[in-house]
């Protein structure tokens, strides 16, 4: 282990009782902070701290706390999961803050994402967008042998990447449009980009990028700020992947032959 | 609040013989073990597809055994509610499983079999899991990896396109399918675009945020569950025609683990509360290779995949003197000569090295730092190096393979272990334990189901590598879709009780509404957390990874002080109808606390060693866990009669394939 220290800060926190009460920040002070620490157990040094006086903790969302279940999700300092690249909060130590410190911290600020209480968002949002779409359709037990269809390692691997979003929705947080575009285009690229993904490759794209729009969520503008957030390193490149096969879909929708025409 | 209508442990104290118990208890099919399974899915009664949406069915948590239960069950028309306490049912802790899932596809054209598998399996689990549960899993495991690749799981692939191959410990061959080092986050959201779908389609209602707080039993079965609202807490209860619970392990006991935060016994309990008997608690896995415990403000520890061991050598200095420079800071590790290196897995388990099994290689760790050389600043740590693969194979090469977890490593230490070694130490990560089942996953109360980490079947005393994975898919996409329409076929069309017309609902409600009545009018002056903490801190040290009759003694002692000072000083801040972290952990901890005992009990009873539960008592001269196969090999299961008032019952092990053998890895 690296030598630690302990650090004092200073936490601006929102706090918001419930989905419509008016929210405000409050300033807390923390010490003894080990260098070694998480930046969700500074959190619950905190917690124990306000509980001890009576106060009510922070409200916030963590589970596996080793950055893959995609459930923190918290503004640090203006950043969403704070400032190191490629880091979920719960994964975020403190020996990345100094001594004395001011720290703000905020929940994800996005309409389709409403606060339920202090840092904690609905992200049910997220949800409907994968019901929509985002699956494979095959019955369980009516799979083929899973060696039939070959599929070369760079396909493989680029479906791999594409499936590493943990859906925390820090990409929507950073967005001045809020938008899903990155989670969305990540899900479509893993699919679409599989042979097994073909047969419902553009009614897919389609659907998802409809309940997108349907959950309120703004278009994409090309500016990148999710790219730079997202702590699993997704790019703009399924974006424009999924623009394409959107362009496509919605294309051979328009001139789709109607077939038999009926009466 | 024990069920006298479902008391399971007279009727079982009969059945002395043991293939009749098998036959009547278990419910194991009779004739070879691979035409067990074909036998039964025959024998299952099934339901008209056009009835199946007559029939509810509660599922509750959407992990790899739940999100795949409740998908394929509302594939096939029922009508499904599913209930977690995330945000989302793709969080479900699954998702946190790094290195792989075995099958037995041999694809590697190494010698492999679904009988090997099923032996591995379960010598692995030192000769304490059932032939006929195992044999399916293996047998089950290949149509696992074809349902995931049909998916569109990323699994890692040749260049040849076709399906790549790692090794995981306990075994010779190489059958563990792996997605990187997140093969768990790849089959779970698997398993959640098919439940997804199935939400979409209409037939799967989620319920997010909704914790289950109670089982609902009308007339000796299982009719429905209570769950508390997590945002409003409101407390309601749901019927239905059966319950399944896929509610993962306990690993949480220890307070420190490689688990989520938010992973708790609670539903587990409550069943075995109302009557389902839990089977073999002290079989807990240790983890070898976690992040070592930093300080006294860590909330968890952090599994470094046992994928790891593949290539990483596991060792501490020879002398005390060295280890002691090591862990001051005077010397750095890099600097230690190979002679003064002892390679203790490889040194005392040449044919299996670094990838001997789990619990033998904690054990080993803890030998290592009992006799003082450990590393790390508390002594408590061993070194997996890399240092002779980068030489070996380069940096590159080991970046492709571990990258994420390398990244994660340095992280959470701020140490980098392409230059220096990673410090590790075994945790809590795995409960083999759980509510037993029969052969078609039910547990002793009808119409309770129970899949994955949550039931107690297939691992025996020690869990192999990626064979959760395994059995969590295993359970519910190919076992609980056959065996909850048998139950549901004959409980006939008469529909789930109504709730207006049977008082249990009401009256399962008040009790958990009362409950929480109590915990809140406590008002002390200790967080629940600070009294988890305690109880951690206590299960670690008298029934982690070596266990006493005068330890285990003084812990149930112990936990008893601490649970009533939990009734009479947890302060709880906040009300209970609104959103409360706090009373969330506070009704988890009280349930953890009774559990406790439990998990205590069943170490002192079981009065051998073998897999993960290691009586220091019952040791070889070389330290290896000695097996009183003449008295243990059953089942342990208990049955709750009152407040600390469980009776152990035995389900006899019968054994008609395998040969009991002492388990060796030299």
């Amino acid at each position: 282990m690296s030598e630690e220290k302990t650090l004092s800060l200073t936490l601006k926190v929102w706090r918001q009782s419930k989905a419509d009460a008016k929210g405000h920040f409050e300033t807390y002070k923390v010490s003894n902070v080990s260098t070694g620490s998480s930046f969700l157990e500074m959190l619950d040094i905190l917690n124990e701290d306000l509980v001890a006086q009576g106060k009510e903790p922070i409200a916030f969302d963590h589970d596996c706390r080793e950055g893959i279940c995609g459930m923190c999700s918290m503004t640090i300092n203006g950043m969403p999961h704070g400032p190191l690249p490629g880091v979920t909060t719960c994964q975020l130590h403190m020996r990345n803050f100094r001594d004395g410190e001011t720290i703000t911290i905020e929940p994800w600020r996005a309409k389709p994402f409403p606060v339920i209480k202090d840092l904690i968002v609905d992200r049910t949002a997220f949800d409907k967008i994968i019901q929509a779409g985002g699956f494979v359709s095959v019955r369980t037990g009516s799979a083929i042998d899973a060696n039939i269809i070959p599929i070369a390692k760079e396909t493989a691997d680029l479906a791999m990447d594409a499936a590493e979003c943990i859906g925390c929705g820090a990409c929507v947080a950073a967005c001045k449009n809020a938008s899903a575009m990155l989670f969305v285009s990540s899900k479509v690229t893993q699919l679409n980009t599989l042979p097994q993904g073909q047969p419902e490759k553009d009614r897919r794209v389609l659907a998802m990028v409809k309940a997108m729009d349907d959950a309120g969520f703004g278009n994409c503008s090309n500016l990148g700020e999710c790219q730079a957030v997202c702590p699993k390193g997704q790019t703009l490149d399924f974006i424009a992947k999924m623009n394409r096969d959107y362009a496509v879909a919605s294309i051979k929708k328009l001139f789709k032959s109607r077939g038999k025409s009926r009466k | 609040m024990s069920n006298p209508e479902i008391s399971f442990s007279e009727k079982w104290k009969s059945a002395t013989d043991p293939n009749d118990f098998a036959k009547t208890i278990s419910l194991i099919p009779d004739g070879p073990l691979a035409e067990k399974w074909s036998k039964r899915k025959f024998e299952y009664k099934l339901v008209n597809p056009a009835n199946r949406r007559k029939f509810h069915v509660i599922v509750v948590g959407s992990g790899l055994a739940g999100g795949a239960c409740a998908a394929s069950l509302g594939e096939m028309g029922f009508n499904v509610s599913c209930f977690c306490y995330q945000d989302s049912p793709r969080r479900a802790h699954s998702i946190a499983a790094q290195g792989g899932i075995n099958a037995a596809k041999c694809y590697q054209n190494d010698g492999d079999s679904v009988y090997r598998l099923f032996y591995d399996t379960i010598k692995g689990g030192d000769f304490r899991a059932r032939e006929g549960n195992v044999y399916r899993l293996a047998e089950v495991s290949n149509s696992i990896i074809d349902q995931c690749v049909a998916q569109g799981v990323p699994f890692a692939r040749e260049y040849g396109g076709t399906l790549a191959n790692r090794s995981f410990g306990g075994a010779q061959v190489s059958r563990t399918f792996y997605a990187r080092g997140q093969t768990g986050q790849q089959l779970l959201l698997g398993a959640y675009s098919a439940l997804s779908k199935q939400i979409g389609l209409g037939t799967v209602k989620m319920y997010n945020r909704h914790e289950m707080m109670d089982l609902v039993i009308v007339n000796g079965e299982a009719k429905g569950i209570v769950t508390r609202n997590m945002i409003t807490g409101e407390i309601k209860s749901w019927n239905a025609d059966c319950v399944v619970l896929c509610t993962g392990g306990y690993g949480n006991v220890f307070y420190l683990s490689t688990n989520a935060q938010g992973c708790n016994v609670t539903a587990a309990f409550r069943a075995f509360k109302h009557g389902a008997g839990f089977a073999n608690p002290c079989y807990t896995q240790i983890h070898p290779t976690c992040i070592p415990v930093h300080g006294d403000q860590q909330s968890k520890l952090t599994l470094m995949s046992e994928s790891l061991r593949n290539d990483g050598r596991v060792w501490v200095p020879k002398t005390r003197e060295q280890a002691k420079a090591i862990r001051e800071g005077k010397l750095n590790p890099n600097d230690v000569a190979e002679e003064d290196r002892d390679y203790y897995l490889e040194r005392k388990y040449p044919s299996f090295g670094n990838l001997a099994p789990r619990d033998i290689s904690s054990r080993a760790a803890k030998e290592a730092c009992d006799d003082e050389r450990g590393v790390a600043s508390t002594g408590r740590g061993v070194f997996l190096d890399f240092r002779d693969a980068i030489n070996r194979l380069g940096e590159d090469v080991i970046r492709d393979r571990y990258g994420n977890l390398f990244d994660m490593y340095e992280n959470i230490t701020g140490v980098n272990p392409y230059k220096n070694p990673m410090q590790i130490y075994p945790a809590s990560h795995y409960t083999m334990g759980g509510l037993w089942v029969d052969y078609n996953l039910m547990s002793t109360i009808p119409g309770l189901f129970v899949g994955g980490e949550a039931n107690f079947s297939d691992h025996g005393a020690n869990r192999l590598g990626a064979s959760a994975l395994m059995q969590g898919l295993s359970d519910g996409y190919f076992v609980l879709p056959a065996s909850v329409p048998n139950y549901l076929a004959k409980c006939g069309l008469k529909g789930a009780p109504k709730k207006e017309d049977h008082p249990e609902y009401a009256a399962a409600e008040a009790a958990v509404r009362e409950r929480i009545e109590k915990l809140m009018s406590v008002h002390g002056n200790k967080s629940p957390r600070a009294i988890h903490h305690e109880l951690g801190k206590i299960i670690w040290e008298k029934c982690g990874m070596a266990r006493t009759e005068e330890g285990l003694k003084s812990a149930i002692e112990e936990i008893k002080a601490l649970r009533e000072e939990f009734w009479k000083n947890v302060k709880i801040v906040g009300t209970a109808d609104s959103l409360n972290i706090e009373l969330e952990r506070a009704a988890r901890v009280a349930d953890f606390l009774d559990f406790a005992i439990l998990l205590c009990k069943d170490a002192l009873e079981r009065r051998e060693s073998c897999g993960g539960h290691f009586r220091a008592e019952f040791q070889t001269e070389e330290g290896e866990a000695l097996r009183v196969d003449e008295k243990f090999h059953h089942v342990g299961v208990w049955e709750y009669k009152g407040d600390d008032d469980f009776v152990r019952v035995q389900e006899p092990l019968v054994y008609e394939n395998v040969h009991l053998a002492t388990r060796s890895y030299k």
